[in-house]
């Protein structure tokens, strides 16, 4: 087991937002963690993170409980996490203090391709767009050779077109890097589209209503009819008629 | 708005004008000036001529220079003095509440303190000299820059300090890498606000603690026979480097690792 999480339950205030998670997850799995808005589902992964300390209930990770954050498990925020003051290679450097400068230029380099940023090497964010933002982060993640990766709804904030487009990119990087990887989402389709198992969560509190395995290979074709289907599942155990 | 002609809502005129209206303007006020005073054969004010040959006079006879490097030195290590303690003060207090909490008091009950009302207590501790006026502005400058930095420290995004630490930093490494860095576009307002507050102050402190500056050259201009040419010719000197000073410090604002704090994102 890669990430246990064992009878998670957290309040904020006088309000139980986490009831009782159990989970688990193997090495190189892409799990989705979906829910409503105020599920809990952000402070599940933040927990998992080591940001925030459990009132019940423990993470371990390889068997070793969380306490912090590490740098072997590196969480992405939304494209905002980027630091402004830097560029884009001193970004995807930026963790990369203990490496060797030649390793530090290879791995920069590297992963600038990877994201395909290539000749914005010297670019601050705030010329970039929103999505070169997002893969900059993700890059910046990847350079540190984290084993896990925390995604909290990272193209939230992206039109929908390049949201697709940065879906593929994560599963390409996905492919080639095999990170464990747990995403935080409320969109159902984005959580068909990417993941391996769905772990359907409750409104608040909330809790594991079910765990979806979508046993579709990748590239996932979006009008196969077990994509739809597993998509249909999601939608009637959230409680919605797939009708607008 | 309704009243209003349109050319007063148009937002910018022409570049070509923009850099020609500022000197008209000041050109116009010069030669206001000018006729009020020819106008007036009073002894109101000086006249721009008058004013002018006295920057002259002080030249030749040395004093520019002298008194000008006086004020600028002086100011100088004031406010560099300042700087030092108060970025470090104000991270350690930004960074912790509690510190905050139990120095906030103290720092709001000087805050309404003229740095002038401390001119009797320099005088008092460090005798009338340029250590007086060093003090002053020290204390002039201490205060705006260490809220400054406070401020600024309480407005970084969580996100980069978490991201921060997840890449294990920790403690100085953290400051160095992510909070100074953070804080620096709005650090660098305050240290321009508060540069402009010390050469008020030290032309202020000048006037009393010390011999030589250009706050000293209009009060003994005064005192020493009434030239008041002498006293306008200090006043504009102490307006153009209160200017370029400003805009040495604007120059700072456009370093490229601070030029997200400013536009607009």
């Amino acid at each position: 087991m890669k990430v246990l999480f064992r009878d998670i339950s957290h309040d904020f205030g006088s309000v139980r937002v986490l009831d009782d998670i159990n989970l688990s997850v193997v090495a190189g799995e892409f799990v989705c963690i979906l829910g409503p808005s105020g599920c809990g589902k952000s402070t599940l992964l933040n927990i998992a993170g080591g940001f925030v300390a459990p009132m019940e209930g423990e993470v371990s990770i390889d068997g070793e409980k969380v306490s912090g954050p590490d740098p072997r498990r590196i969480f992405v925020f939304q494209e905002r996490g980027v630091f402004p003051w830097l560029t884009v290679e001193e970004n995807i450097g930026f963790g990369l203090f203990r490496q060797g400068e030649k390793e530090k230029r290879e791995r920069i380099a590297h992963y600038v391709q990877l994201v395909g940023l290539k000749g914005f090497e010297k670019s601050y964010p705030r010329e970039l767009s929103g999505g070169m933002k997002q893969r900059l982060e993700v890059a910046r993640a990847l350079a540190v050779d984290p084993d896990v990766l925390y995604l909290d709804e990272p193209f939230g904030a992206l039109d929908s077109i390049t949201r697709l487009q940065m879906r593929r990119e994560l599963l390409r990087i996905w492919q080639a890097e095999r990170k464990t990887i747990l995403f935080v989402t409320h969109d159902i389709e984005e959580s068909v589209q990417l993941a391996d198992r769905v772990v359907v969560l409750s409104a608040r509190p909330g809790r594991v209503r079910r765990v979806v395995d979508i046993d579709i290979p990748h590239p996932r074709d979006l009008s196969d009819p077990r994509y739809i289907a597993l998509r249909d599942e999601i939608f009637g155990e959230i409680g919605l008629a797939h009708q607008v | 708005m309704g009243g209003l002609p349109s050319q007063f809502l148009s937002c910018y005129p022409p570049p070509d004008l923009r850099r020609v209206l500022p000197f008209t303007g000041l050109a116009l006020f010069v030669l206001a000036w000018h006729v009020a005073v020819a106008s007036s054969k009073g002894t109101l004010v000086p006249s721009p001529l008058a004013a002018i040959q006295g920057i002259i006079e002080l030249a030749e006879k040395g004093l520019l220079a002298r008194y000008v490097v006086a004020s600028l030195f002086r100011v100088t290590w004031g406010y560099l003095a300042a700087l030092v303690i108060a970025v470090p003060l104000g991270v350690w207090l930004g960074l912790w509440r509690r510190g905050e909490e139990a120095v906030n008091p103290i720092l709001q009950l000087l805050r309404p303190i003229s740095p002038l009302a401390w001119i009797p207590i320099a005088i008092l501790w460090f005798g009338v000299g340029d250590v007086s006026a060093v003090f002053l502005i020290f204390l002039a400058s201490l205060l705006p820059l260490t809220l400054t930095t406070v401020n600024a420290v309480h407005n970084i995004e969580s996100v980069h300090l978490a991201a921060g630490r997840n890449f294990g930093l920790t403690g100085r490494e953290l400051v160095r890498s992510v909070v100074l860095p953070g804080i620096l576009p709005q650090l660098i307002v305050g240290m321009r606000i508060t540069l402009g507050i010390a050469w008020l102050v030290v032309v202020a402190a000048e006037m009393i603690a010390v011999n030589s500056g250009l706050g000293f050259l209009i009060i003994d201009a005064r005192n020493a026979g009434n030239r008041y040419d002498l006293v306008v010719a200090g006043m504009i000197l102490i307006g153009l480097i209160g200017v370029g000073l400003d805009l040495l410090m604007r120059r700072l604002e456009r370093l490229p690792g601070v030029r997200w704090g400013y536009v607009g994102e």
